[in-house]
């Protein structure tokens, strides 16, 4: 493979911009964003450079990799610091720094007022190194630092106004959310290493044929896991609606453009495992129909506008990750869908940002109204991002989510129309959902004063607005233009032939989805395009819409199922170590010692008790050695 | 060069120079000290780079008759275990007496007894990793057990009599049987040719089972005590809350590795059968120890109580590593004993500062402090991240080793175990929420930030968990080779890879 000794700049470049930024503290308050806001633009011209080398070069020859250095290396566990850039790595490297920097450039106005703005440019530009890591690391251990690295820039961007107590709380619930996916992740490189004897992705990749389909299995499972953590999926999905308190660019970046699809990169990734352990990769698929339905559902029901979009981001997503589980005739599109959702989502986001912006931090719809008139570009822009997430020919969600679609019904069967009608649905919901957004914000008659009207933004965030915009416009008809992002991927992928058989022709699906997307459009038209909308939601609403408006219960179920009973058990334990571990040392202290008066002597005569626990406990403990040495 | 004798001499030269001075020049006594351990420091790293790394065999060897007729000698040498743990003692002290300059003022007694005091436990920590004749071990174990207990009893905080004597009488308690496992040993080696406390002597001896058995308790349940394991680590908390900073530092920083350390090198190379025997029952202590620590560690109200606990977990992965007899179980054991004194020295340091300055040790006490305090409330957020092994940080390499080493022998001992990097995002996460985040709290409005002595101090110690995180090679190339010699010397291998039965 051909080794290039300047991808590590590509890294270094934010990650040092990082670091200055918080070392300089105060010092850099006036240039500091300028800084990073450079250093981010340098990356993605390295980026460039790479993928026009890449162009260049014959299909099999694309690869550049990079080591630098042994990093873990014990015993067989031998890991370098190493960097590889393939076909697939470098449509992230590209997302990643060129939305990144056009967020950069928006952030400038948009945190102006912001008195630690500086702040706010050093945890963006600790986020593009640690997801570049995340997607240019050449084994799973080096992926596992950018994972963890971007949802430690994640944390900290969530909890930027972490003064705000339930901001502070989002922020670590996103944290904690993600590591339990990242503990699928460490199990997934644990039994990689035992079974393989190896982490790499190439040797992962080469040993997994003569893996057994039991070890795939696990290891395709924990991925997953990881993945839900990550990106947001169901069951692991609760945090990406609290982590709208972050600044708006940031949910723009990382919590729609970038991280949040850094699951379906580790699936796409790790093809290998997925095409050869059918069982997990059936969960992938259900997981992400599951999800597709359950972020479109919780969309329906949001009046914060951030959050109506957190919810699509997920439902998105879980587009993408039904699409990396059908096999290589859909990892492809997902990596389309992902990129595309990249440019009309991040698009969405910073008009979202616009408007609040301009009208003075609102984000309740319901307090909109008529914005059209006073932020017209804004508006524009946001529209064409949302005839994109509609998928209305010719913009980009179109070629991205139809293909979708029509990959899940050819996957043959009960299961091809089960998910088939599952992502059509879900596109007839979407739909809904975003014309309610685009109608409560933009159309119909302001819900504010009007001596006040919300004002247009300034150049700096227009301009990366109107560049995505573009992108939304053209990046799907770019990218499946002969077919050219699968045809570029296909070297990583097993082959595969043609699109297996076609239960429907493919003009027919997608009629069939232009038609439930107009529905959708028209019942949302329907129900709020008529008449006077409420300033406050109303409350004589059915079961249904309470339950939608509380998230599905996320967290009602994650609080009684696992936060009240792990604070039970905590309070517990802190009870058990006191009175009988430490007691039961009390005791014996005392019944040896006699009354001890240096020790706390509440514990004497319970010699006998403590007899007695002292068998229980042996028993325990030896029903715990069998279980744990298995 | 005698380098172990030499480093071992200095603190004690710097305490007879301190204990000349008059009372009153407090100050002069305090640069006294750090002068001293800054020197110690220095020439434990001459003698690290003078280390052959790839030689498995003792370094440095010294060997005198001490006391002649019972074959007690003074005989001191390193292997890459030892080594790496004294240039972490060294490393660390000249730390904490910058860091906790002021410690000593609330004392019973004199600035000057301090710092004679820190000196002294210096001398012994290097003596008891150094140390080669079980003998000598046993005098260092016990006498390391004065000055700590003087320090917490004299210079601590809230009830520190009664943790002081806790501490001491549960010490003294493991000690004894290490002591009757001693005088064991060396009655066998009397029947067997000679008698002798030389390690490498004793490690040739024929002894049944069942002796060997008892002598292993004897020593395993002394070492954990020390660690401290579950459940002999109810000393700890009581112990850590009420010494000063800088004690603790060295309480759970060094002193306490002498338990896992002892570990290694006697139960281990001793009692290679009972060792066999007990396996099970402390992997499984072990695991306790991870998860039941963790979720005291999340239930804690008081900081400085919340670090013990985080210990206990911590220590859980060490036992685990050591005991899971794999190469990557071995070494990230060690290097996480070494990282473990850094992360915890940092977060010992900066709630030392921040409860100096608040006045109080209770979490919810605190509030906003990243908007008051800056500096220091990035250094606990640093030490924080270390704690709860965020990869790239030095902690991550260790515990992953440790995982992924007991993972190939006890899958699900591993696997319970991983559940504990949930558990530390929790215990990490609410204090940093509690204390830092949120609005700012009356009382905490005009504390002050870090000044440049606690920022000279601190820098090191993030210095260190930062670079290892990313190059851990220097530590790991002298830990690898005496880790791999241990395992081999038990008779393991690494498993292969399975393939899954393929």
């Amino acid at each position: 493979m051909l080794v290039n000794n300047g991808l590590v700049y590509l890294i270094a470049l934010p990650l040092f911009g990082a670091a200055v930024l918080l070392l300089a503290g105060r010092r850099s308050d006036r240039w500091g964003h300028l800084l990073a806001t450079v250093l981010s633009g340098m990356s993605f011209v390295l980026g460039a450079v790479q993928f026009y080398q890449m162009l260049g070069r014959t299909p099999e020859n694309r690869a550049v990799t990079q080591k630098l250095f042994s990093w873990i290396s014990v015993g067989s566990f031998k890991v370098d610091a190493g960097l590889l850039v393939d076909q697939l790595s470098i449509c992230f490297v590209l997302l990643i720094t060129g939305v990144g920097t056009l967020i950069h450039i928006y952030s400038i106005a948009y945190m102006d007022h912001d008195k630690d703005r500086r702040r706010f440019f050093a945890y963006l530009n600790l986020f593009i190194a640690a997801m570049l890591l995340l997607v240019m690391g050449n084994s799973y251990l080096n992926l596992y630092v950018g994972w963890e690295g971007v949802g430690l820039a994640s944390y900290l961007l969530i909890g930027f106004w972490n003064q705000k107590p339930a901001y502070a709380t989002a922020s670590k619930k996103a944290f904690i959310a993600n590591r339990v996916g990242d503990m699928g992740l460490s199990f997934a490189i644990m039994i990689a290493f035992a079974t393989m004897g190896t982490v790499s992705f190439s040797g992962v990749k080469q040993a997994a044929e003569g893996t057994s389909q039991g070890a795939l299995t696990a290891i395709g499972i924990m991925l997953l896991l990881a993945a839900t953590g990550k990106s947001a999926q169901f069951p692991l999905q609760a945090w990406l609606g609290d982590a709208m308190a972050g600044p708006t660019p940031v949910s723009a970046l990382i919590h729609a453009a970038t991280m949040v699809t850094a699951g379906v990169y580790l699936i796409t990734r790790s093809n290998f495992i997925f095409d050869a352990a059918p069982t997990a990769q059936l969960l992938v698929v259900i997981i992400g129909a599951i999800t597709l339905l359950f972020g479109a559902i919780i969309g329906t029901a949001k009046d914060d506008i951030k959050k109506a979009l957190a919810a699509s981001t997920m439902s998105q997503i879980g587009y993408m990750v039904l699409a990396s589980g059908l096999g290589p005739v859909g990892y492809a599109f997902a990596i389309m869908h992902l990129l595309t959702h990249g440019f009309f989502k991040a698009g969405m986001f910073l008009g979202a940002g616009s408007v609040m912006h301009g009208t003075g931090d609102e984000v309740n719809m319901r307090k909109f109204g008529g914005i059209r008139h006073f932020m017209p570009i804004t508006f524009a822009t946001f529209g064409l991002g949302y005839l994109a997430i509609l998928g209305v020919p010719p913009f980009a969600g179109f070629y991205s989510k139809d293909k979708i679609i029509e990959t899940a019904f050819n996957a043959g069967g009960v299961k091809g129309i089960l998910i088939g009608s599952a992502a059509l649905f879900g596109a007839a919901i979407t739909a809904f959902y975003m014309s309610r957004v685009m109608i409560l914000t933009f159309a119909g008659t302001p819900r504010y004063d009007i001596n006040h009207p919300p004002h247009e933004s300034s150049f700096l965030m227009l301009l990366p607005m109107g560049i995505l915009a573009i992108g939304s416009v053209t990046s799907g008809f770019l990218l499946s233009r002969g077919d050219a992002l699968v045809h570029w991927l296909a070297p990583l992928f097993a082959a595969h032939e043609g699109h297996g058989e076609e239960i429907l022709p493919p003009v027919v699906i997608s009629l069939m989805a232009l038609a439930v997307v107009i529905l959708g459009a028209a019942f949302a038209w329907f129900k709020y395009g008529r008449g006077p909308i409420a300033d406050t939601a109303p409350t004589d609403v059915s079961i249904f819409t309470r339950i939608a408006r509380r998230d599905l219960l996320q967290d009602d179920f994650n609080e009684g199922v696992f936060m009240r009973p792990g604070q039970a058990l905590t309070r517990l334990l802190v009870k058990t170590d006191d009175v009988l571990v430490d007691g039961a040392v009390r005791g014996v202290a005392t019944s040896v010692l006699g009354s001890g008066s240096s020790l706390r002597s509440t514990q004497t005569g319970f010699v006998r008790s403590y007899a007695a626990l002292i068998v229980v406990g042996a028993v325990a403990l030896i029903a715990a050695i069998w279980a744990v040495t298995l | 060069m005698n380098y172990l004798t030499l480093i071992m001499a200095i603190p004690l030269i710097g305490a007879a120079l301190i204990a000349t001075l008059p009372q009153s020049k407090s100050l002069l006594a305090k640069q006294f000290a750090l002068a001293t351990t800054v020197i110690a420091a220095a020439a434990t790293i001459a003698m690290t780079i003078k280390f052959e790394r790839a030689n498995t065999s003792l370094q440095f060897v010294e060997s005198y008759d001490w006391i002649k007729v019972f074959g007690i000698k003074y005989a001191v040498g390193v292997d890459g275990i030892a080594l790496v743990l004294i240039l972490m003692t060294a490393l660390l002290t000249p730390i904490v007496v910058l860091a906790g300059w002021n410690e000593s003022e609330g004392g019973r007694w004199s600035t000057k007894t301090f710092y004679i005091l820190i000196l002294v436990l210096q001398t012994m920590s290097f003596g008891v990793f150094a140390a080669t004749d079980v003998f000598l071990f046993y005098v260092f174990f016990e006498a390391m057990l004065v000055p700590v207990y003087f320090l917490i009893g004299g210079y601590g905080s809230g009830e520190r009599a009664a943790a002081a004597v806790k501490f001491l009488l549960y010490s003294l308690f493991g000690g004894l049987l290490m002591l009757a496992s001693i005088i064991g040993l060396y009655v066998i080696s009397g029947e067997q040719g000679g008698h002798t406390f030389s390690i490498a002597a004793l490690s040739q001896l024929e002894i049944s089972s069942t002796t060997q058995n008892f002598l292993f308790l004897g020593f395993f349940i002394a070492f954990a005590i020390k660690a401290p394991l579950f459940p002999f680590h109810t000393w700890l908390p009581d112990a850590a809350n009420s010494a000063t900073p800088g004690t603790s530092v060295l309480l759970l920083g060094v002193l306490d590795k002498v338990g896992t350390f002892g570990m290694i090198r006697y139960c281990l190379t001793l009692f290679p059968e009972a060792t066999k025997t007990f396996t099970p029952l402390i992997i499984t202590l072990s695991v306790i120890s991870i998860v039941y620590g963790a979720f005291l560690a999340i239930g804690a109200k008081d900081i400085k109580r919340l670090i013990a606990y985080t210990s206990i977990s911590h220590f859980g992965f060490i036992t685990l590593g050591i005991f899971a007899m794999t190469t990557q179980g071995h070494s990230g054991a060690t290097l996480y004993m070494f990282n473990h004194g850094f992360s915890t020295a940092a977060l010992f340091l900066v709630a030392g500062w921040m409860i100096s300055r608040r006045g109080s040790s209770t979490i919810a006490d605190f509030g906003g402090l990243q908007r008051v305090t800056p500096i220091m409330a990035w250094s606990f957020f640093i030490a924080g991240m270390s704690s709860l092994a965020l990869p790239g940080l030095s902690s991550f390499v260790s515990e992953f080793l440790v995982l992924v080493g007991t993972f190939t022998r006890y899958p699900v001992a591993a696997v319970i175990a991983t559940f504990g990097i949930v558990l530390a995002a929790l215990y990490i996460l609410i204090p940093v929420q509690r204390a830092l985040h949120g609005p700012t709290t009356p009382g905490n409005e005009n504390l002050s930030d870090l000044n440049l002595r606690e920022k000279i101090a601190i820098a090191p110690v993030i210095a260190v968990i930062v670079v290892l995180g990313f190059y851990p090679s220097p530590a790991l190339n002298i830990i690898n080779p005496a880790a791999a010699h241990v395992v081999s010397q038990m008779g393991f291998t690494d498993p292969a890879p399975t393939h899954g039965g393929k």
